[in-house]
């Protein structure tokens, strides 16, 4: 009797399996943003699955479920530990956060845990300072900084994310010494300290920045990015201001699966998630947010991850 | 005067619509155990991206009104907190509900939601460029002294004993620190993955005041049942409304403390109404009456967390800044129009700015008329027998504490710090100073050392805490309010001994 009834089990789940092979996704899918409702990751996650009901996406609806804490941490951890391995949770990555958070330690997950599909964005970190700063480009800022070694203070959004790289790789590049404030609560609370006149200057989003600049509370110095962007076509980048500093802090934000997926499904998804990204509605949006697109493919999107872990272990070697 | 200009688009048939539906939406969400004003907004900004700017703001800021006020529901019926604003309105209008006097309590909170909701926009509409500038003066520095007073309020907010007020403080402060720390990276106290971002306050809020609250009802058993049953006392409208103008002191104090302290970033909505509370409680010639159904308390609370609404939003729309989790939504909800905050907003799309504002203030009174209709529907609660009712809390409790972040992690923390408390409870413990801990530590903390490594890298810890106006005058309220404390215990004790001494 038993074993009739595993072998029953066996053959429905063989026919589940095929049957989900052929008909994916055939129920709707969920996908995890590991910060809170209202960020810039949760934010742009909306935008981009909005046409996933679509006939030539996935035909089915995407839903966003948040699970913010500790820099993202939590939501990773829960993804690489307990999510199901079936195409029908998939989560929000962002780079460099998880890989260097992974590289530091103390977390269940590492760039092998996860499966990536496509990335839709990328976000560059810029160098910001008050609209009344004597401060007018990156050579002012590194003059100060040699001068009054270590008395510099600006601000990011906390550790092992893409703003301390940048930090990390401001103070390398420039052989300089200065104070990093870590603040809680994100991006939006090192911008408030940066107006407000709390610290000198501050690193922060391309997006978030270029919104302050146009309400006047800003001046933008540098793209830690290798080509300007398009939001920004006054502003340099670190390079052409003669400091080595690369895309490593730049913040791509795309969609992935955990290891173990079937990779029919992954297969799929890698075909159809860049086309839906693609989509003008999703274009004309993300561009009156003042959210900058980057499509990059799985394939790309492998490459940009096996870089960016080599960089920044070798960075963050030091610490 | 513009805002007066743009009234009219408020009460366009489709605009007036929405405002109706975000403002019964929202008391409904509101009163939900578990979906707090953020949680709210962001379940609707789906709905915005197939309205025009100006209707989906209009829907948002009714829903952010109200919901705000919804709260108070849960607070006073079932003794659930819906969100850290409401954790005041509990101390004293859980108590009248359980007197019969539910409706009265209701009534009062809506009254006193609207008066303060209506100050506070108005402040907004008047003084956002000043309003800006204060919101900005707070660095590290002034966020840690306010922590502080937070702190000081701690041991006088439980009525029995400051000891084991501050102890159930000190027991919050040291939840508090569990988790990953932003600032310095390390991991503390994280035995189980469900502590990694350490524990979520809406969940804990949850646990704290519903769970003892449950298994005492459960405690009692069949014992009771039919007993237990409240008589629910009718009240008017009108007599409410005598009754809020006869405590002009406590809606004045509410309104006025919601609304300064509601303006500061990252701080402010979450002790607006417990700072509030305190205060009332201390000007009050009948401090005795507070924590034991005393409307004043009520009052107070309920004017402090809706005059908050206005003003916490001046940081997102002058200077971009989302200034709290709900501003941060809203900004979402904005930018997916293509529109900026800050100068943008008020020069190229006034109509929507000024629209948005307008139907907050709109939406207040809405909010009090179908407030006050539920009222006194909603206060038949109490007749409900108390062995179906700890189920229902319970129900809900769980539905709350899992729909946070869809986590069965926040459940598990909700039912163990749950049972802890109504342990603590019964050892004369209360459950407001440990949330309060709970909700100041991590303020006081990471102000701390995010001044200090500021100070070290500039003038020094000393004089970076310590010179400044706004330091000093903090540091002095700070002391008034210890020295306060201390010496009414002092005059107490006094008195108490003089009647022994008699006896």
């Amino acid at each position: 009797m038993k074993n009739l009834i595993a072998g029953a089990a066996m053959a429905l789940m063989g026919l589940a399996g095929t049957a989900m092979a052929e008909e994916y996704p055939d129920r709707p899918i969920m996908m995890m943003v590991s910060y809170g409702a209202g960020g810039a990751t949760d934010f742009q996650a909306r935008i981009v699955t909005m046409t996933a009901g679509n006939e030539d996406a996935l035909g089915m609806p995407i839903a966003i479920i948040n699970k913010p804490g500790a820099g993202g941490r939590v939501g990773w951890n829960w993804f690489a530990t307990q999510a199901d391995a079936d195409g029908y949770t998939l989560a929000a990555y962002n780079v460099p956060h998880f890989i260097a958070q992974s590289i530091k330690g103390g977390v269940s997950y590492s760039a092998d845990s996860f499966e990536p599909i496509a990335n839709w964005g990328a976000d560059p970190a810029v160098f910001v300072v008050g609209a009344d700063s004597p401060f007018n480009s990156m050579a002012d800022v590194v003059a100060h900084a040699k001068e009054n070694p270590g008395k510099l203070t600006f601000s990011g959004a906390g550790l092992f994310v893409g703003h301390h790289i940048a930090a990390l790789q401001i103070e390398k590049a420039a052989g300089v010494k200065m104070a990093y404030i870590p603040t809680k609560g994100g991006g939006a609370a090192a911008m408030k300290a940066v107006i407000a006149g709390e610290v000198m200057g501050g690193i922060n989003n391309l997006s978030d920045a270029f919104r302050a600049q146009e309400a006047g509370n800003v001046k933008i110095l540098g793209v830690a990015d290798l080509q300007r962007s398009d939001f920004l076509p006054n502003v340099p980048t670190m390079q052409e201001q003669g400091l080595d500093v690369d895309n490593s802090s730049v913040n791509f934000r795309g969609v992935m699966v955990p290891k173990g997926t079937p990779q029919e499904v992954i297969d799929e998804l890698a075909a159809t998630v860049p086309e839906m990204f693609a989509n003008p509605r999703v274009a004309k949006k993300m561009q009156a947010g003042g959210s900058p697109m980057h499509i990059m493919t799985r394939d790309e999107v492998k490459a940009m991850w096996a870089a960016r872990e080599q960089t920044l272990k070798e960075l963050l070697a030091g610490l | 005067m513009e805002f007066i200009y743009y009234f009219g688009d408020v009460f366009s048939p489709l605009s007036f619509l929405l405002l109706l539906g975000g403002t019964i939406g929202g008391l409904i969400l509101g009163a939900t155990p578990g979906l707090s004003p953020t949680m709210a907004v962001a379940l609707l900004i789906p709905f915005t991206f197939h309205l025009e700017a100006v209707q989906g703001l209009i829907l948002l800021g009714a829903a952010y009104t109200s919901t705000v006020a919804g709260g108070a529901v849960s607070a006073i019926l079932l003794k659930i907190p819906g969100a850290p604003a409401n954790i005041a309105t509990t101390l004293d209008g859980h108590k009248m509900a359980k007197q019969g006097q539910g409706a009265k309590a209701l009534q009062l909170s809506f009254l006193a939601s609207a008066a303060g909701g209506i100050f506070g926009v108005l402040l907004l509409i008047f003084l956002t460029p000043l309003l800006a500038e204060w919101a900005l003066a707070f660095g590290p520095s002034h966020l840690f002294w306010l922590a502080i007073l937070g702190v000081t309020v701690i041991g006088s907010l439980d009525s029995a004993s400051v000891v084991k007020g501050l102890l159930s403080g000190c027991i919050g402060l040291w939840l508090a620190t569990i988790g990953f720390d932003d600032i310095m990276g390390a991991q503390r106290f994280i035995f189980h993955p469900s502590l990694g971002g350490g524990i979520n306050i809406i969940a804990a809020l949850i646990g704290l005041f519903a769970i003892p609250q449950v298994l005492t009802m459960f405690a009692k058993g069949r014992r009771t049942e039919g007993a237990e049953v409240i008589e629910v006392q009718k009240h008017s409208v009108l007599d409410a409304t005598r009754e809020l103008l006869r405590c002009p002191r406590a809606l004045g104090i509410g309104t006025i403390t919601g609304s300064v302290i509601g303006l500061i970033p990252g701080v402010g909505g979450q002790i607006a109404g417990l700072v509030a509370y305190d205060q009332t409680k201390k000007f009050s010639s009948e401090k005795e009456k507070f924590g034991k159904g005393h409307s004043e308390g009520v009052i107070a609370a309920e004017a402090a967390n809706n005059a908050m609404v206005g003003p916490s939003l001046v940081p997102l729309l002058t200077l971009s800044i989302p200034g709290s989790p709900t501003a941060a939504v809203l900004l979402g909800g904005l930018l997916i129009h293509g529109i900026f905050p800050g100068s943008d907003l008020f020069d190229n799309h006034p109509d929507v700015a000024w629209t948005f504002i307008n139907s907050m203030l709109v939406g207040q009174v809405l909010m009090c008329l179908f407030g006050l209709y539920i009222a006194g529907l909603a206060a038949r609660v109490a007749q409900v027998p108390q062995s179906v009712m700890a189920a229902i809390v319970l129900a809900l409790s769980v539905f709350g504490a899992y729909s946070v972040q869809s986590s069965m992690g926040d459940v598990y923390v909700m039912a163990c710090l749950g049972i802890g408390m109504y342990f603590l409870e019964r050892f004369g413990f209360s459950a407001a100073p440990l949330v309060l801990g709970l909700i100041l530590g991590p303020i006081a903390e990471a102000n701390f050392i995010q001044g200090g490594m500021i100070a070290d890298a500039t003038v020094g810890k000393a004089s970076y805490f310590l010179t400044g106006g706004l330091n000093i005058f903090l540091i002095a309220v700070v002391a008034a309010s210890i020295a306060y404390s201390a010496w009414m215990e002092l005059r107490s004790r006094r008195y108490t001994t003089k009647e022994e001494a008699q006896a």
